[in-house]
């Protein structure tokens, strides 16, 4: 079983008392402990079980505007006495560094909400073995999937962080996370896809048929792939894509990519970077939300952003030392966002495909195409080929390129949202990318 | 060499009980020891920005019947720890009914020296050599808004002890340096990034002053892309320039010829054997013995000596990679190339590095013989999707050509493709093979081992490129 808050507490202080006593002024430290159980399935039949138990301890001592740090998975303290003893030697010799602290003690969160983010139920191997079985009988309904791989995994996580300043707070969380990659062929090629689903809770795990059902059928529908011509074209993403853009957003508004010059959101704020009807959230108190938190990886209280409002936008992600460089005070986001979402649109996601006689939908996009410090985006992607709102055959090798400026100027998105994952944004259709193909 | 029994409960003999109890019934299993040492320095906007050490300690204990895996894995080394391992293991393994294969080649060779890196140079040394790095670049050109620079060293020991008690052992020193610097003209901001490393003291990398050239190459490459123009868009040729481009070789071909996929039959070459895959004159090995290379390996995370492995021969698909699962169940044997990121994860068939050999044509006959098309120096990131074969690239230099000539440097090109066609467009080979400099990792099931590349120039004959560009 996971660790208690007693074991956790008692590690955070024993390091806390003996970076102070060993020289250092100011001292951070967080302990964490997990213990998950998969079980993966390949046709039909058991292929893996993964136990996995992780203890890991990461310190951070300050001697004035030294700093140093040290982690470790060895939680024995003659270790952490060599390890620490180390931290604080390198400390001394690190240069100094005039925005080095701890955060401000008044923004330090105060009271702990339960966000509902545990479940005590354990889940057997057999039980999940029992899920499995259904779910991939259900994946393999069409004898064009020739393959079927999928898994469970129970997660469960416990973690204190504490400080110099008194902080010390921690809390436990689960998961339940299931998933189906299916590969289907036809004379012609040979393709795969998936289907995912994460909860806090056990009870609230997707239905095992239709998880595998939805995996089955996506793959099915990309076979026989054409390429097609290079052109301008109206891009509609798939909801899975379109947080990956959000997701691109947010690191262009860290508060380290700002601070750097590397970013090109930087200066923006108050400045209208989306088109009006774009309003984002990042909200951290949501019940059984997969990014929920109470504080942020320093300690700092982490309250609902309205990152953008109508298209103008509103705040950096801020955490305290960027936050002093730039000589604003930590939002909480340390360690990035938590539950991060495009508010819905105003049109169904039909007539957002019905929108014009011909568009391309993006299911997948492979390569590490962002660049936040220039905006430009290119990748590599595969999807369906629209018209008059119907998907009509699949698209593949094909690249999607532009300039995330223009890019946000020209998003339009659908009123479908849900939380299926931290980051989340409605399907999103934008005008004016280049497509290359053949 | 680490003595991974001291200070626990249990004793070296009580562990190798344990383990041949388990394994017992298996057709293969063993555990895992390992203890890792990792420190990181970084300079980043004219500060040292971290300075962090890393200690790991853990066991992996993993048990193979037939086609099942059972693993599990904990931090703390003891009596309690890993019975409760074995018990796990056991009750997925229920019904086991195989023979343990005790087999496993030796070899005496080394390929990279007992050292710890990390304490091989002081904190005050690196640190200098860091401030150094940002005041040459930011002397040199007034452009330069922003340098990045750090040190990753790292000491890896290891041990796997199996059923019996057949004990193997590796100590594994890995370094790198790099080198990413910005620079701002007339309102547009490039980058550039270079770095070297492998498995040798930071000094054999850094002597007489060489971390100058590795400032002068990232210096260089942003310079390039701050000239840069739109890359065209639409299917072109494509000369790819020696060494760390190879990185397409290993995404687009290598991950599909891992024995995983082969076995499970997701991989696009897995009815491909001893057929033409390529054109004539493209050999392709993964070679995990070079002295000091970055996926070089004395062993495997399996205990098997690495070999050099030959993939394809002159066009022909001659061998997948083997872990001992994967080579058990497709009735081969391990090329030595079982590997893990670390002792949370189990073992998956890897590249370590994965090179093209030269052929005979030089890179001035390539790009003489291209009327439209680009040519591609340097890569970021890759991707492939090993089921469809379909795989991208990002350069992050590149030229177009024009009328047989270099021109201007194009900026933000992707470069798409199909695995199992692309060496069959290949239509020249160089005569100038480059090993990359000791930069890469791979990432596969979440996992990141370090590897190497190398390649000659080539000619791809029709390659889609993505630019904005119509």
């Amino acid at each position: 079983m996971v660790k208690d808050q007693e074991f956790l507490t008692q590690k955070a202080s024993y390091c806390l008392d003996l970076a102070k006593k060993l020289g250092a002024t100011d001292s951070n430290v967080v302990v964490n402990n997990s213990v998950s159980e998969t079980v993966n399935f390949r046709n039909k039949k058991l292929d893996e079980s993964n136990r996995s138990d992780n203890l890991g301890i990461k310190i951070t001592t300050f001697i004035g505007k030294k700093k140093s740090s040290i982690s470790s998975s060895n939680l024995l303290n003659e270790n952490l006495n060599i390890l620490i003893e180390k931290c604080v030697e390198t400390t001394k010799n690190t240069p100094e560094d005039e925005f080095n602290s701890l955060p401000d003690k008044d923004l330090l969160a105060k009271k702990i909400k339960d966000l509902d983010l545990y479940d005590d139920t354990h889940i057997e191997n057999d039980q999940k073995i029992d899920y499995l079985k259904r779910l991939e009988t259900s994946a393999s309904y069409d004898k064009k999937i020739i393959n079927t791989e999928s898994s469970f995994t129970q997660n469960k996580s416990n973690f204190i962080l504490a400080n110099s300043e008194g902080f010390c707070n921690g809390y436990k969380t689960s998961s339940f996370t299931t998933s189906c990659v299916a590969v289907a062929k036809d004379e012609k090629s040979m393709e795969r896809d998936y289907e995912y689903s994460s909860k806090c809770f056990l009870k609230d795990v997707n239905d095992a048929e239709e998880l595998g059902k939805l995996a089955a059928d996506q793959t099915i529908r990309k076979l026989s792939p054409k390429k097609i011509g290079s052109e301008k074209i109206v891009i509609i993403f798939d909801k899975r894509i379109a947080k990956g853009i959000l997701s691109t957003f947010a690191s262009a508004i860290s508060s380290s990519a700002i601070s750097r010059g590397t970013s090109f959101l930087k200066d923006k704020v108050n400045q209208k970077i989306f088109s009006d009807k774009i309003n984002i959230f990042d909200k951290p108190d949501m019940l059984k939300g997969l990014g929920s938190r109470n504080f942020d990886s320093e300690g700092v209280e982490s309250n609902t952003l309205k990152l953008v409002n109508q298209g103008i936008l509103k705040h950096y992600l801020i955490d305290t030392y960027n936050g002093k460089k730039l000589n604003l005070k930590s939002n909480g986001r340390c360690g990035g966002t938590s539950n991060l979402y495009f508010e819905n649109g105003n049109i169904s996601y039909k007539d957002l495909l019905n929108s014009n006689s011909k568009s391309l939908y993006i299911t997948e996009t492979i390569g590490h195409g962002s660049n936040i410090v220039t905006g430009d985006y290119s990748v590599g992607a595969a999807g369906f080929l629209v018209e008059n709102g119907e998907l009509r055959y699949p698209i593949n090798e094909i690249t999607i390129a532009g300039n995330f400026k223009d890019m946000f100027q020209n998003i339009t998105l659908a009123n479908d949202l849900e939380f299926k994952f931290a980051t989340n944004s409605p399907t999103m259709m934008i005008d004016g990318m280049v497509v290359a193909g053949k | 060499m680490s003595n991974f029994f001291e200070k626990t409960d249990l004793s070296r003999k009580e562990a190798e009980n344990i383990i041949s109890d388990t394994l017992q019934k298996c057709d293969d299993g063993e555990l895992y020891l390992e203890n890792s040492k990792s420190e990181s320095i970084l300079l980043d906007d004219d500060k040292i920005k971290n300075s962090s050490y890393n200690s790991d300690l853990g066991f992996g204990f993993r048990a193979i019947s037939d086609e099942i895996v059972a693993y599990s894995h904990s931090n703390e080394i003891s009596k309690n720890s890993l019975k409760q391992s074995s018990e796990n293991l056991k009750s997925t393994l229920k019904s086991s009914k195989g023979t343990y294969n005790h087999l496993i080649p030796k070899s005496n060779k080394k390929y990279y020296e007992n050292i710890n890196p990390i304490e091989q140079k002081s904190l005050n040394e690196k640190i200098k050599i860091l401030n150094d790095v940002n005041k040459y670049l930011r002397s040199k050109d007034d452009n330069v808004k922003q340098v990045t620079a750090n040190f990753l060293g790292e000491q890896k020991s290891i041990e796997i002890i199996r059923s019996g008690g057949e004990t193997l052992s590796d100590i594994r020193p890995l370094i790198r340096f790099n080198v990413s610097v910005m620079l701002e003209k007339n309102g547009r901001k490039e980058t550039g990034i270079y770095g070297v490393g492998g498995r040798q003291s930071y000094d054999s990398y850094l002597k007489d002053d060489n971390w100058k050239n590795v400032c002068d190459e990232a210096l260089r490459i942003a310079s390039v892309n701050l000239e840069s123009k739109p890359a065209p868009a639409g299917e072109m040729k494509v000369v790819l320039g020696p060494g760390w481009p190879a990185i397409l070789i290993h995404e687009a071909v290598g991950h599909g010829l891992e024995g995983d996929f082969n076995r499970k039959k997701t991989s696009a070459f897995h009815n491909l054997m001893g057929q033409k895959v390529a054109s004539e004159g493209v050999t392709i090995i993964d070679d995990g013995t070079i002295d000091n290379k970055r996926g070089s390996l004395t062993i495997d995370d399996e205990g098997t000596p690495t070999e050099k492995t030959v993939l394809i021969e002159n066009g022909i698909l001659k061998n997948f990679m083997q872990d001992r699962l994967n080579a058990r169940l497709m009735n081969t044997r391990s090329t030595g190339s079982g590997r893990r990121e670390n002792f949370r994860h189990i073992v998956l068939p890897r590249m370590r590095n994965t090179m093209m050999l030269s052929g005979k044509q030089t890179q001035d006959e390539m790009i003489k013989s291209v009327d439209k098309g680009i040519f591609a120096v340097s890569f970021g990131g890759g991707q492939v999707d090993i089921t469809s074969g379909k795989f991208v690239f990002n350069c992050t230099e590149a030229y177009e050509i024009v009328n047989g000539k270099i021109g201007s440097p194009i900026k933000g090109a992707t470069l798409v493709g199909d695995g199992p066609s692309i060496l069959k467009e290949v239509s020249m080979v160089g005569n100038d093979m480059m090993l990359d400099p000791g930069i890469g990792t791979c990432g596969k099931a979440g996992q990141g081992v370090p590897v190497g590349v190398a390649q000659p120039s080539i000619l791809i004959n029709k390659m889609t490129v993505g630019g904005t560009k119509l």
